[in-house]
């Protein structure tokens, strides 16, 4: 891994500089069946290609969402997320 | 000496004189000569000793390329010296030897091993009887091996990693590449061009006719503003263009905009009888032997070659006097059979289909083949080019550019047969790792057919040229002897480093980040042992016995600076609505001046972090976390919020604000002194918080008891902490104030039963088997983190329970000893301690859950007996927690 990622904030920093927290996911709204409790919480889609996962940020300490590519390490798009964008 | 007479171009100064030790003889060079290049024109012709046969190997390529010359360099082993510049002092070596480089004893394994030691030899002969296997190793290891590295003589050197950015980095400062700088330099490009020296120019260096040229565009690069890092060499060339350097004893990691590879061609040999003697060369390594250091390489020289370049060695060979015996062109005829004959591994005559020639040089050059590693690793295509008989790069990735050589620019070489005599075993195709084309075709036979299969079993390309010298021809023996073509085969993948370099410099130079609390001095000057914990250094005690500073703490008042811990301040109307949803505590009905002790969890209901939250007013909490958890419970929290977008900001005070926990029988009297507030049980009482003064520093006080007597732990801003810190100890002298370290800490929280997260649990530790049922509110409106988790717990029934222990036999288990129940392995002990207060040896233990009564028995593993212990369910000391509330 030695991939720039551009935070929304401070613009394009190495990868150590940032803290990615993986693939995002989306928790459920209410008590989940113990499948369901399982496959959020362990199991990822771990896709080859652009993957939407979270990223802090170390020097403004902000989150932000990126699309990166899992293999290439291509980051298409970094973004602070829009209350409609609710997921976890 | 074979010195020549000054001649124009030569990178040596005949003025300044240096001399370094080979094998404990004085060697003189002169400055501007490599190791390699001094040892030459003193004579040395045997420069190493092949990895598995101990053949006597001399200068092949003198670019950096080959195994051929490596060495130990003051302490280092397996140096390349034909281009490490010498230097006074310097303590040279040979390596992979006993007795001496000339006459190795090992050679023996050549005249008996070659044709019984086929690829995977030592793994089939060696594995029967399986249990003598390491000793086999052992033994092997020390006759089939490089140099040695010295564990105790190496002086460690300091390695550093320096960060660049360049618009552009060239890779390679040949003709292509300083004239790709200077354009992009030209254009306002930030430029750097890394080469591995010992001067930019490339081969323009070693052609006498270039050489003007290469001064000219290292002149013209530098007035362009173009920067050099010479010598240096690009070890890998990852994403992004980002590119790490090895220069000497620095690890540049260079980010650049685009990445332009002018890395030139790598001169192939042939694959013929006795092309690894002595006296075989390729034609780069002759010509940098007469025009960069003017050394003469020999009397009689025969050339065979596929194109130009063993012509234009011939004609360097010409003017320094050398006797051109011979010169074969591939590309007019392909004679079936060359053969260089030897004595005592030097050549001494070359053969062309029977006809022999005396000679003590033969240079051999076969197609040469475009650098494309560093283009492969980055993603690069390569296609094999049957006219040429190279591999060539295409389809580059994004901002990567192929300039030169390295794109293919190589001319029109004849494709020379791929191998080209047949008397003989040792036809060599990989040097570094000792196969030859018998081993190949064997492997082949054996069925790994597959070039990464192949490269696996006989280990060819994996030595250390990485394939410079071997991958084309390797290739091209496997085309013809399974009649496939070379692109059908393809290549085999290009990994960094692309170089070797130490494992030292990857390592960078070592790290230890160390934080220290604002009080950190008082607590040398006081005597405090200091101790890590996690990236903190704190006392460990202020004297040899920290059962009397935990007595003390009982008896008077103690003081222990707590600034470790982690302090968030969570604000705004959702303040409380946030906290209910992330613990599993309540809060909403948690008064404005309350402490409740909260703990975090994961939606996979395993315990995060431990901590009091503070309600200072209806919207604001102030939040402690563990010392180490203070940043991950910050991340935590923001990021749920960045989930939830709820109206509340997070201020991480760490650092800021430090922390002092007063704590004893004393310590009220002792606040009343310091400060105007009211420290009764009215005005402060057990679990609650107040913004106070002390030593006139404004406060917030929090009643808690970890310690387990009364105690209040005052936060207060970092720059003033030495103040408060003085003024509490010297108020309190005649009072016994006095501090306290982590140990006797650790004893008194102990004597409470109060868990340590991390200590007493693990990354399997729930709520309920860490023997918290009290604090998860299920009835909760919203569904908070964890919740489900700890559900799914209490339905599958509880399995473990976290207890208190005492020894009645006062035997001392240690902290992750064996809980041994029916002979069978049950759980550990993850605390214990000696407690003089009790009188007992007590700790808290990790059980089975039908254990986890009052008086409940199992055995702990104590110095390999079973030791019994008894379970004590609640505080051992104080269990009402009268003191606490005193």
């Amino acid at each position: 891994m030695s991939l720039l990622v551009t935070c929304p904030n401070c613009g394009p920093r190495e990868v150590h500089e940032l803290r990615c927290a993986g693939e995002s996911t989306r928790r459920p709204q209410a008590r989940p069946t113990r499948r369901e409790l399982n496959d959020y919480l362990y199991v990822r889609d771990n896709v080859w290609g652009f993957q939407r996962e979270w990223w802090f940020c170390r020097s403004c300490e902000e989150w932000f969402l990126a699309e990166r590519h899992t293999y290439t390490n291509e980051v298409a798009r970094t973004w602070h997320p829009e209350p409609a964008e609710r997921r976890a | 000496m074979t010195r020549l007479a000054p001649r124009p171009g030569e990178l040596i100064d005949r003025s300044a004189e240096i001399t370094f030790a080979f094998d404990g003889r004085p060697v003189r060079a002169f400055e501007g000569d490599t190791i390699g290049s001094a040892l030459f024109a003193a004579g040395r012709r045997v420069f190493s000793r092949s990895f598995k046969y101990h053949r006597p190997r001399g200068l092949q390529c003198c670019s950096g390329h080959c195994a051929n010359c490596q060495m130990t360099v003051d302490g280092e082993p397996n140096v390349r010296v034909c281009v490490t510049p010498a230097r006074e002092g310097a303590v040279v070596q040979g390596q992979n030897f006993r007795g001496s480089l000339d006459r190795d004893l090992l050679q023996v394994t050549d005249k008996l091993g070659g044709p019984f030691t086929p690829p995977g030899f030592y793994y089939k002969t060696f594995i029967r009887p399986r249990r003598l296997w390491p000793l086999y190793e052992k033994v092997l290891r020390g006759v089939a091996g490089l140099g040695k590295v010295d564990p105790n003589g190496t002086p460690r050197r300091r390695v550093e990693v320096v960060h660049e950015h360049a618009g552009v980095l060239v890779i390679g400062g040949g003709r292509s590449g300083l004239e790709a700088a200077a354009v992009a330099a030209a254009a306002g490009e930030r430029v750097i061009v890394v080469d591995d020296g010992p001067v930019v120019g490339g081969r323009l260096l070693a052609d006498p006719e270039g050489r003007s040229r290469a001064d000219e565009l290292h002149a013209q690069a530098l007035e362009a503003g173009v920067e050099l890092l010479v010598p240096a060499v690009a070890i890998g060339l990852f994403e992004q263009g980002f590119v790490p350097v090895a220069h000497g004893d620095t690890l540049v990691k260079i980010r650049a905009g685009k990445v332009v590879v002018a890395a030139g061609a790598i001169e192939q040999p042939l694959v013929f009888p006795g092309n690894d003697l002595v006296g075989v060369m390729l034609p780069e390594g002759v010509r940098r032997l007469v025009n960069l250091w003017s050394v003469k390489p020999a009397d009689r020289a025969f050339v065979v070659t596929a194109d130009e370049r063993g012509l234009a060695a011939a004609s360097d060979l010409e003017s320094a006097g050398v006797d051109v015996v011979g010169v074969l062109d591939l590309r007019e005829a392909q004679p079936p059979n060359l053969e260089a004959r030897g004595r005592r591994g030097r050549v001494e005559a070359f053969a062309v289909n029977g006809k022999v020639t005396p000679c003590d040089l033969v240079v051999m050059s076969g197609s040469p083949q475009p650098d494309y590693k560093l283009l492969a690793q980055a993603g690069a295509r390569v296609e094999y080019d049957a006219a040429r008989g190279i591999f060539v790069p295409t389809d580059l990735p994004p901002d990567v550019e192929a300039v030169g050589a390295a794109a293919g620019d190589v001319g029109e070489p004849g494709v020379p047969l791929p191998v080209l005599g047949h008397h003989g075993d040792k036809c060599f195709v990989c040097f570094c790792e000792d196969q030859t084309k018998k081993d190949l075709r064997y492997a082949i036979e054996e069925g790994f057919d597959s070039i990464e299969l192949s490269k696996r079993y006989t280990t060819v390309t994996m030595g250390p040229c990485q394939g410079r010298l071997c991958h084309l021809n390797s290739i091209r023996l496997y085309a013809k002897t399974t009649g496939l073509d070379e692109s059908a085969i393809g290549t085999t993948t290009s990994r960094p480093p692309h170089t070797p370099v130490t494992l030292g410099l990857l390592a960078g130079r070592p790290h230890e980040p160390t934080k220290r609390t604002s009080l950190h001095h008082r607590h040398e000057d006081q005597g405090g042992q200091m101790m890590w914990t996690g990236p903190w250094r704190r006392p460990h005690s202020y004297g040899p016995d920290p059962a009397a500073e935990a007595r003390h703490v009982h008896d008077a008042v103690g003081l222990i600076d707590v600034s470790t811990l982690g302090k968030i301040l969570v604000a705004g109307p959702d303040a409380a609505a946030f906290l209910e949803r992330t613990y599993p505590n309540r809060f909403s009905d948690l008064r404005p001046g309350r402490i409740r002790y909260g703990v975090l969890t994961g939606d996979a209901g395993r315990i995060m972090d431990d901590g009091t939250v503070a309600r200072l007013d209806d919207e604001t909490f102030y939040v402690t976390t563990t010392s180490t958890g203070a940043d991950g419970v910050y991340q935590w929290f923001t990021w749920w919020n960045a989930v939830w977008f709820m109206d509340v900001r997070f201020a991480q005070l760490t650092g800021a604000v430090s922390a002092v926990n007063v704590a004893g029988p004393r310590a009220r009297e002792l606040m009343q002194r310091v400060s105007p507030d009211d420290f009764s049980n009215e005005g402060l009482g057990y679990l609650d918080a107040r913004h106070v003064r002390v030593a006139g520093v404004p406060c917030l006080a929090l009643r808690i008891g970890f310690v387990g007597e009364l105690g209040y732990e005052l936060h207060f801003p970092s720059p003033l902490a030495e103040h408060v810190w003085d003024t509490l100890l010297e108020r309190g002298r005649d009072l016994g104030a006095a501090p306290f370290g982590l140990e006797p800490q650790r004893i008194l929280r102990l004597e409470k039963g109060h868990v340590i997260v991390s200590q007493d649990t693990d990354s399997e530790s729930n709520l309920l088997e860490a023997a918290m049922p009290w604090i998860v509110k299920n009835d909760k409106e919203f569904e908070w983190v964890g919740k489900w988790a700890t559900q799914e717990v209490a339905q599958r029934g509880l399995r473990w329970m976290l207890v208190g222990f005492e020894s009645p036999s006062g035997a001392m288990p240690v902290e992750g000893g064996q809980v041994v129940v029916d002979g069978v392995s049950s759980g550990r002990v993850t605390s214990v301690r000696h407690s003089a207060q009790l009188g007992k040896v007590i700790g808290l233990a990790i059980v089975p859950h039908a254990l986890a009564v009052d008086g409940g028995r199992f055995d702990v593993q104590v110095d390999g007996r079973r030791v019994p212990m008894r379970v004590h369910l609640g505080p051992f000391f104080d269990p009402a927690g009268e003191k606490l509330r005193s």
